[in-house]
């Protein structure tokens, strides 16, 4: 069972490639142009899908275990334990602990399940808080007004907790980016897999495609969090209107 | 099931492949892994402490703490390494390079917020009695920022723990992750006994930091915090909604 790392990795054509590719010299814009459509764009757009999939995923779970320890209180540290400890477990020896597990395997779920579990602590405790820091006055006002317990929540409670929340998918969004680069490992998909096969390159780790890969995952997070600090303030005017 | 039985084994005999003794064996490696651990974070602390700490001191700098902690979260561990070896190549420096990089801007901005976070009241009441500059950073502030602080330097370890593994995958051969990522060597059996030694261990030094900052933390405040010592993301994140 050895890695499937050279099935779709590039391949750097050694008879035809310039005197940059094969003195291996810092970068190669040539090697870059030419692989940009046919490796590095498809892995940086597997690399999103892989991070998508495991945030609304994550965040699914994340708000019923949320709910949960709002109503119950006493499931709260549980909860926390729980959360606390999958975050806790490096990121290299929870992809490789998951593939013995039946059913998984060297498969896109594996690295799924891996980056949904690295989710789920930062949700959970980022909305919980959210609901947790409601006035207990606004509370008060909205059951005064005869709201459901379920009106209260949808109503009042989720949408006064939103800036902790967005903040929370924020850290979320960025972190499982990071950690997408590591998913390479067990599946052939996202960013992470120029830099391997960048790696395996049999004369040295080829320096154009590190930099390509690595630069692209540094800006893919930086983006996606510069994006989300504008999601959060569209979704939350109110929070500056406050500040100022 | 019989991988993990396998793998305990593994454990059991430290790593050791039978009639392969020139072999280095789990105890080697997990030494390895705690020795660059250990200079990563030293170096780290003190360059982070000083100016996380002094920022924090004269309420300086709020964009620049707490943005670094934003872009920190977001660099992939293995894009950083990956970048690294372009630059440095394989082996100690480029790895050191890449840990201290990842660790220092959560201990600069938890500090910071931690400093910043203390009431002002309490400072100008030490004031009046009399304590100097430094008098009040060490009597007052620096105690009342433990929780955050700590929480910092815990957020810091556990990511160079895991990225110290993480090296193994551009070339750096002295950690648990070479295991890891020598399936051809050591078998499904080793590969899941190291990141079982390396879970554990992360697990171990998390425990021990959280009971180094309740040792820390002054009497008076150790229940009260309990609540913010655990989420050291949650106050920086809701705060960073007004700052950014």
């Amino acid at each position: 069972m050895k890695l499937p790392l050279a099935a779709g990795g590039p391949i750097i054509p050694h008879f035809s490639s310039s005197g940059c590719e094969r003195n291996n010299q810092l970068f190669c814009w040539g090697w870059f142009k030419q692989n940009w459509a046919g490796t590095l764009w498809p892995a940086l757009k597997q690399h999103v899908v892989l991070t998508l999939i495991a945030v609304v995923i994550g965040f699914a779970i994340a708000m019923v275990l949320a709910l949960i320890a709002y109503r119950y209180r006493r499931a709260e540290q549980p909860l926390i334990w729980f959360t606390s400890f999958l975050y806790t477990i490096p990121s290299l020896a929870l992809f490789e602990l998951l593939v013995p597990v039946p059913g998984l395997g060297l498969s896109r779920t594996t690295a799924e399940v891996a980056l949904v579990a690295y989710t789920l602590l930062i949700l959970f405790r980022n909305i919980l808080t959210g609901l947790r820091n409601v006035p207990e006055e606004v509370r008060d006002a909205a059951r005064g007004m005869g709201m459901s317990r379920r009106q209260m929540l949808t109503r009042v409670e989720l949408p006064l907790a939103l800036p902790a929340i967005i903040a929370g998918l924020r850290i979320a969004t960025v972190s499982t980016i990071a950690l997408a680069t590591i998913a390479a490992l067990i599946v052939n998909q996202g960013l992470g897999v120029p830099i391997l096969s960048a790696m395996s390159n049999s004369t040295g780790p080829f320096k154009t495609e590190l930099l390509a890969a690595g630069a692209l995952a540094v800006l893919l997070a930086i983006a996606a969090d510069g994006l989300l600090v504008g999601a959060q303030r569209l979704m939350t005017p109110w929070v500056r209107a406050r500040a100022a | 099931m019989h991988n993990f039985i396998d793998a305990f084994q593994f454990i059991g005999r430290n790593g050791e492949l039978p009639g392969q003794p020139h072999f280095s064996t789990l105890t080697y490696y997990s030494l390895g892994t705690l020795k660059i651990t250990l200079i990563a974070m030293v170096i780290s602390l003190a360059i982070a402490l000083p100016i996380g700490v002094w920022l924090g001191h004269i309420h300086r700098g709020s964009f620049v703490a707490i943005n670094l902690g934003n872009i920190g979260r977001a660099l992939p561990s293995l894009a950083v390494l990956a970048i690294g070896v372009a630059f440095l190549g394989i082996g100690l420096k480029n790895v050191l390079l890449a840990l201290v990089v990842l660790a220092v801007p959560p201990i600069i901005t938890n500090a910071y917020v931690g400093l910043d976070q203390v009431d002002p009241d309490l400072v100008d009441a030490a004031r009046g009695m009399g304590m100097t500059g430094w008098q009040i950073l060490s009597r007052v502030e620096l105690p009342l920022a433990i929780p955050l602080l700590m929480a910092g330097v815990r957020t810091s370890a556990l990511f160079v723990i895991s990225t110290t593994t993480i090296s193994a995958l551009t070339g750096y051969s002295d950690s648990l992750g070479e295991i890891i990522n020598d399936e051809a060597s050591y078998h499904l059996s080793g590969v899941l006994g190291a990141a079982i030694c390396i879970a554990a261990m992360a697990i171990l030094v998390e425990l021990l930091l959280a009971a180094a900052q309740r040792a820390m933390t002054p009497v008076a405040l150790r229940g009260r915090v309990a609540d913010v010592i655990e989420d050291e993301y949650v106050p920086i994140a809701v705060g960073a909604a007004g700052v950014i």
